[in-house]
């Protein structure tokens, strides 16, 4: 059953045919086009923030010694990082792809619900710069690690409940956006849509809607309890209390597991959908890969003891954690080898979109091959809290969820704007990205084999070489991307006129290539028939 | 611009274009090659006995079976990753539209080979799982322990109190003066300079050689890890829990080993080393007798009480 837009063609002879000018149009917006920008020109912003704290770290990493920072300032720009890349940077990064994509994809003239749009979106500055301010107040921001750990977070300074607040403003927002996404696909698909003939980008924000219902939630309450600990007495991880600090990090996986995989399936639907278009060739196994997202998606919530293995875990668990953990290669393998197949026999060419589709295949899978190495249990005693474990979560990130984000990018940014953009400087880009990050993280894995524990500001005189190493690639992976915000900025501001298949010769499948380039400001105001 | 360079025939772009797809096609293996040349580098060992980019094989049967497990499970990485790399590479290579490759649209399914490369990899999982589950038991098992020591971890160091014969010894380890100094923020100090830097305590925990060693580790605040790399031993010390882990270092492997805290506990985390003197038999009775005659000594108001000294540290450390 879908909406129609009869109701729209009612609107469509008031003033709504132009976007309203100024200021107004943003903080009101309700157009998902412009809810999509706003998240998007957020998360790019939040990426070099948190970005320029990786530098800072990488900086004080470079030699031996303290140089630049005290340790808690150190543990502080750890903690940020990695709140501000995964909920400020990637996260919007896939929410506002889904808010571009999604209604373009089913033939939607915009998500179910904008109002609520509008709010999951404008909550996040709010949150931001309140978790940002927690660096100027006594005490300084959180430096716990973003896992938050009590007793340890517990002895966070004034900024304590700023950034609690913040976290469960984000989790708001991430909720509420999840709504809107399953309420749009399951409500506004044109006909003849039916799910299986649903793009993978759709199918895969689906499926991580649910899990964002599911676990932030879970974390709101883990932060609930960390603040009435703090703050109110009550003694959920304090021992002495009857406690347990074990069982935060229970609760804290429990909401943290999924969300790594709600950090990646997006990035799948995206990978799923470049790899067809420049291979010339349909996806190979396409039900089958909707299939592996799901139990994906479904063993994501029977894992999250694999983060806990040397905290003193009986052995039935760690058994049975072990195996699970181990099972979840299974389906990510079989998306592997899908998309290698979709390249067999294909024709391809080597845009930049495809270019960091294929930088995601070879570089994620090396992050799932040391994810798989953690996941034997006798062997992980050796590789938890070193530099190993770093390697291997900044692999599926980077090259894994962040080239995918770029890969949708530099792919769909022509519809938005209507100008092909430099595709000298992309694919510059490209190859400092795809070169530096491998300098930046490959040798992070020796450092967490030869005994480099994470999360300190100084190391042992032997860590020095790959140190300096990783922080030249950081140095250099970081001023590499801001190639990406000049292409960016060049085709919103012009460039040579798209066409509607954007990608002549490919002849992408999806609707959103039926659309000119730039897709009208109100698209799919009638819906298409696709029976 | 156009997209797609398929068109251009000039031989000299041709050339180009066959060379940047070469290095295209080779990107794929970079990281791996990267790994392989990074031999180059010479590693020095230092606080374990670690090559500098693989795990140490270690002085326990606990390390060694971890190693065991860990090069398994590496080599089957690789093997699988020749094996997928390679045909991605292949497909890179020979399918492209600029040599002519003209799509083949019709293979978009097979379900015999979802269903092949999904039977795979389950057995191939089965198989690592079956000599992990052995160690798990194994690392379980710490009956008969033969010394058995509590560990506390504290903000920012660790304290050791022995039971069994060692009973009644007790002391604090922390790191040891010339690396705290060198480690301050601007110190001028060159790390280099000082022996073993982060890595040295006043006080290590001494044990015996060829016996199986039990650590009931808890925390008197914070979450904190202990750890030996050579040992194959961690452990978190959670406050207000025990938790237990056994090793026993093989004879003949007497010496001083070294690890972190490997757990963040806050502005010092980088700064609680663990340092173990692995002494034989007769010599750990020999130092547990002189603690005790010291310990002695206090308690009949001789010497104020002194947390027992290990003589070789105290040649490095400058206390």
């Amino acid at each position: 059953m879908s909406t129609h837009a009869a109701s729209d063609t009612a609107h469509h002879d008031d003033h709504h045919d132009q976007p309203a000018t100024g200021i107004k149009r943003w903080l009101f917006a309700t157009n998902h086009k412009d809810i999509g920008t706003m998240y998007l020109v957020f998360s790019l912003t939040m990426f070099f923030i948190g970005g320029a704290m990786a530098m800072l770290i990488r900086a004080e990493l470079f030699q031996p010694g303290l140089q630049l920072m005290q340790p808690e300032f150190f543990n502080q720009l750890t903690t940020n990082h990695a709140l501000i890349m995964i909920f400020g940077a990637v996260m919007p990064a896939f929410v506002g792809l889904a808010n571009w994509m999604i209604p373009l994809q089913i033939g939607a003239p915009d998500m179910a619900l904008p109002r609520m749009n509008n709010f999951s979106f404008w909550i996040l500055p709010f949150a931001f710069t309140l978790l940002l301010s927690t660096f100027l107040v006594p005490g300084g921001a959180a430096a716990g690690g973003w896992t938050l750990y009590p007793p340890l977070s517990l002895q966070t300074g004034d900024s304590f409940p700023m950034l609690i607040f913040a976290i469960h403003m984000m989790g708001i927002s991430s909720i509420m956006g999840a709504i809107n996404v399953i309420v749009t696909i399951m409500n506004m698909r044109a006909p003849g849509m039916n799910l299986l003939k649903m793009p993978l980008f759709a199918w895969s924000w689906l499926i991580t809607a649910y899990l964002l219902i599911a676990v932030m939630p879970v974390l709101a309450g883990a932060v609930t309890m960390l603040l009435t600990d703090h703050f109110f007495k009550t003694s959920f991880f304090n021992a002495a209390g009857g406690g347990d600090p074990v069982m935060f990090e229970h609760i804290f996986w429990f909401f943290g597991h999924p969300e790594v995989y709600i950090m990646i399936l997006p990035a799948f639907g995206i990978i799923s959908e470049i790899l067809p278009t420049f291979s010339r060739k349909p996806l190979f196994g396409a039900t089958s890969m909707i299939y592996a997202i799901a139990s994906i998606a479904f063993l994501s919530f029977i894992v999250w003891g694999h983060h806990m293995f040397v905290d003193g875990m009986p052995v039935a668990a760690q058994l049975f954690y072990m195996m699970s953990t181990m099972l979840i290669a299974v389906p990510t393998g079989v998306k592997v080898f899908n998309w290698t197949a979709t390249m067999w026999r294909g024709s391809l060419t080597f845009e930049p979109p495809m270019l960091f589709a294929i930088a995601f295949l070879f570089l994620f899978s090396i992050g799932g091959f040391s994810g798989l190495m953690l996941a034997i249990v006798p062997a992980d005693f050796q590789y938890n809290q070193t530099y190993f474990v770093v390697a291997h979560f900044h692999y599926v990130l980077v090259p894994g969820a962040i080239f995918g984000i770029m890969a949708g990018v530099y792919y769909w940014l022509p519809k938005w704007t209507g100008h092909m953009y430099n595709m000298t400087l992309a694919k510059a880009h490209f190859w400092l990205s795809a070169i530096f990050v491998n300098v930046l993280f490959f040798p992070q894995h020796f450092l967490g084999l030869a005994g480099m524990p994470r999360r300190i500001p100084d190391y042992a005189v032997q860590f020095t070489d790959w140190n300096m190493v990783s922080s030249i690639g950081g140095f250099a992976f970081g001023l590499s991307q801001i190639l990406f915000a000049i292409v960016i900025v060049q085709s919103i501001r012009g460039g040579k006129k798209a066409t509607a298949e954007v990608w002549d010769g490919t002849h992408p499948t999806g609707l959103e290539w039926t659309l000119p380039s730039p897709a009208p400001y109100h698209s799919f105001t009638t819906a298409p028939d696709i029976r | 611009m156009s997209v797609t360079r398929g068109d251009h025939d000039d031989s000299t772009s041709r050339a180009l274009r066959r060379a940047s797809a070469t290095a295209r096609a080779l990107k794929g293996a970079s990281a791996t090659v990267l790994g392989l040349a990074a031999l180059g580098f010479a590693a020095t060992a230092g606080a374990n006995t670690s090559n500098g980019y693989n795990l140490p094989v270690g002085v326990t049967s606990l390390s060694h079976d971890l190693y065991a497990l860990h090069m398994e499970v590496y080599w089957v990485c690789v093997a699988i990753a020749v094996v997928v790399f390679g045909v991605m590479i292949y497909a890179l290579v020979k399918f492209r539209h600029s040599q002519g490759a003209v799509p083949d649209t019709t293979l978009v399914h097979s379900t015999k080979v979802e269903i092949i490369w999904t039977i795979i990899p389950v057995v191939i999982l089965v198989a690592m799982a079956i000599p992990a589950a052995k160690v798990i038991l194994m690392m379980e098992d710490t009956r008969n322990s033969e010394l058995s020591i509590r560990v506390t971890g504290y903000q920012w160091k660790w304290q050791y109190q022995y039971m069994d014969a060692g009973e009644g010894i007790n002391f604090f380890s922390t790191l040891s003066r010339d690396s705290n100094f060198a480690r301050q923020l601007h110190s001028g100090i060159d790390p280099k300079t000082v022996p073993d830097y982060l890595l040295n305590v006043d006080n290590p925990m001494v044990i015996p050689s060829g016996t199986k060693v039990r650590l009931l580790l808890t925390s008197q605040d914070v979450i904190h890890a202990w750890w030996v790399p050579d040992f194959g031993a961690k452990r978190s010390a959670v406050p207000g829990f025990v938790n237990e882990l056994w090793f026993k270092v093989d004879s003949g492997k007497e010496g001083i080993y070294r690890g972190q805290c490997t757990s963040l506990c806050g502005r010092d985390h980088g700064f609680m080393p663990v340092v173990v003197d692995v002494r034989t038999p007769d010599d750990f009775k020999k130092w547990v007798e002189q603690q005790k005659a010291a310990l002695k000594q206090a308690a009949a108001g001789g010497a104020p009480a002194q947390p027992p000294r290990s003589a070789q540290v105290l040649s490095t450390a400058t206390n």
